[in-house]
């Protein structure tokens, strides 16, 4: 078994979750990893001050589609207050997966897009 | 003991990173396009300066500073005699990037202007990018792009057709793609903008460390290299400029060292090439640089060519073999330099990267610092495999097993059967 490649890894990378454009969407960023060249977008739904429903887009290596698609599935829901507030420890315990230095931008690169369209913040999650 | 004077080249031995090991196992190192690993002689070369020859250059009178002297300005002699170039134009610069924003900004500022063209191609490094596309703006000059096409080549007919326009000020391109691997005509496309009334601008950063360059018979008016790419240390670049537009250009950076008087008013300029080469230079690495072309030179750079020819056909031939990889740049069979850039279906390049890495091979993933070029490509990233003079065959091998093992984690189809672990 690869430590970083799991079968769960590679299912969200060969299958990601909630992907695709969302429209009409209330809010949305795009950002990039200017290392490697990854784009991840995000469009949110909007309803009751929470994501009523979220679409990734773009392309990447395994570990940022992945994270993006682990993470749609707990973003669906979730208040935007909170959304906002997610830093990079949630996202990396989510993965479950040991991520370097190297890749830590990959991983983080969906949540920088989320906290982008919900805050307007465009900072790497901390 | 110099091996044999045709057959490949074994010189691993004389480069002391490949004693070590990482994880058990040795070094795999095929990122030389990004930068070269160091022979003992430039290591020990550079440490010797700083320890027996270290004073400032061109100011003092004592017999060490006069060592000091005579040690970076003999680097200089010997460092352009590698390019046949006149020590007298051999500026020292930081890197290539900085030898092509000298060119940039001193020539570029007095005479590009508004209604001018610079023409470079789609093919570029940022670095002979970006320069020009600050200049124009700035200018109010067009930039515009000789395309590239599907087998990584580009066209002269393209290139006659710009320069026939007649506004074109400057032709600036890379000698060897460092992405495709592709060998560019230099020769040919100086000639045609020189007859066209255009200055040329050669970023050579790829081709210095892998075959001979004469930059006297590719013609180009600037030509720019970088040391730590040709087994030199980091921080030295070369660029050397014909001598008339040198002595035309005003200074890039000022200070001290480029003057030759200074009064509350203003100064006057030093003469070549110190009149750019303001500050105390790089005097230690400009040692170590001449270190590393003596070494090459004794190698021979038809042999160094040939060396990294064979082993770029052996990397291809493997890398046709694997399923899913697809190569850009020349196809196989066609002239190319010590590089193949690739895709995997199904495998982002910075997972390949990754994947080789815990196999102990180094390559390089990403876009390569030509993002314009990765969109004509239609990818957003490769990985790329690059050689060296201290490369060997099973460096290769080592390669495309690795990259066999890359897909079976992925669960590609295609894949070998799974090895026993």
């Amino acid at each position: 078994m690869d430590d970083l490649y799991r079968d769960y890894i590679l299912d969200h990378y060969k299958h990601p979750r909630n992907f695709g454009e969302l429209e009409p969407h209330d809010l949305e960023a795009f950002e990039h990893n200017p290392l490697c060249g990854d784009e991840l977008g995000v469009h949110i739904r909007v309803a009751d001050d929470r994501i009523a429903d979220l679409r990734f887009h773009g392309h990447g290596c395994a570990i940022s589609q992945a994270a993006a698609s682990i993470s749609s599935e707990e973003l669906k829901g979730m208040e935007l207050a909170e959304a906002g507030q997610l830093g990079a420890d949630w996202l990396l315990e989510l993965l479950g997966i040991p991520i370097s230095a190297t890749r830590r931008k990959c991983a983080l690169l969906g949540l920088k897009a989320v906290r982008g369209a919900v805050t307007g913040d465009d900072a790497w999650p901390a | 003991m110099p091996p044999a004077a045709d057959g490949p080249l074994a010189v691993r031995e004389d480069f002391p990173i490949f004693g070590r090991e990482f994880g058990g196992r040795p070094l795999v190192y095929l990122d030389s396009s990004s930068t070269s690993q160091k022979p003992q002689v430039v290591i020990e070369a550079q440490a010797a300066h700083l320890r027996e020859h270290n004073a400032n250059v061109h100011r003092g009178v004592y017999e060490l500073a006069e060592q000091a002297d005579a040690a970076f300005e003999g680097a200089r002699r010997r460092v352009a005699a590698f390019t046949n170039a006149d020590p007298r134009t051999t500026i020292f610069t930081k890197n290539v990037t900085e030898a092509i924003n000298l060119v940039a900004y001193a020539w570029g500022r007095a005479n590009v202007g508004p209604g001018d063209a610079v023409l470079v191609t789609q093919m570029e490094h940022h670095a002979n990018l970006v320069p020009w596309q600050v200049l124009c703006r700035e200018r109010g000059a067009e930039l515009r792009y000789l395309e590239v096409d599907g087998d990584g080549r580009l066209s002269l007919e393209a290139l006659e057709q710009e320069l026939a326009r007649g506004d074109v000020r400057m032709v600036a391109f890379a000698h060897v793609s460092n992405v495709l691997g592709t060998i560019n005509p230099v020769a040919e496309i100086t000639s045609r903008a020189r007859a066209a009334g255009a200055v040329t601008l050669v970023d050579g950063a790829q081709a210095a460390p892998q075959m001979p360059v004469d930059v006297q018979a590719l013609g180009a008016d600037f030509y720019g290299w970088t040391g730590h790419k040709a087994l030199g240390p980091t921080g030295i670049g070369v660029l050397h400029g014909r001598s008339e537009l040198l002595e035309q250009m005003p200074p890039f950076l000022t200070g001290g060292d480029m003057i030759a008087s200074v009064d509350l008013e203003g100064a006057t300029w030093n003469e070549l090439p110190w009149k750019f080469e303001a500050g105390t230079p790089m005097i230690a690495e400009a040692v170590g640089l001449a270190a590393a072309v003596e070494y090459l030179q004794a190698l021979g750079m038809e042999r160094v060519r040939e060396h990294e020819r064979r082993l770029v056909e052996q990397l291809l031939d493997g890398l046709c073999q694997v399923p899913g990889v697809h190569i850009v740049g020349p196809p196989p069979g066609q002239e190319r330099g010590g590089l193949a850039s690739f895709t995997v279906e199904g495998i982002h390049p910075h997972d390949v990267a990754e994947l080789l890495a815990r196999e102990g091979v180094c390559i390089r993933a990403g876009h390569h610092c030509a993002q314009p070029l990765m969109r004509c490509l239609g990818v957003a990233a490769t990985a790329r495999a690059s050689v060296g003079v201290y490369s060997e065959p099973a460096d290769v091998q080592a390669l495309l097993a690795a990259l066999h093992g890359a897909r079976e984690v992925f669960a590609l189809e295609g894949a070998p059967p799974s090895r026993a672990h």
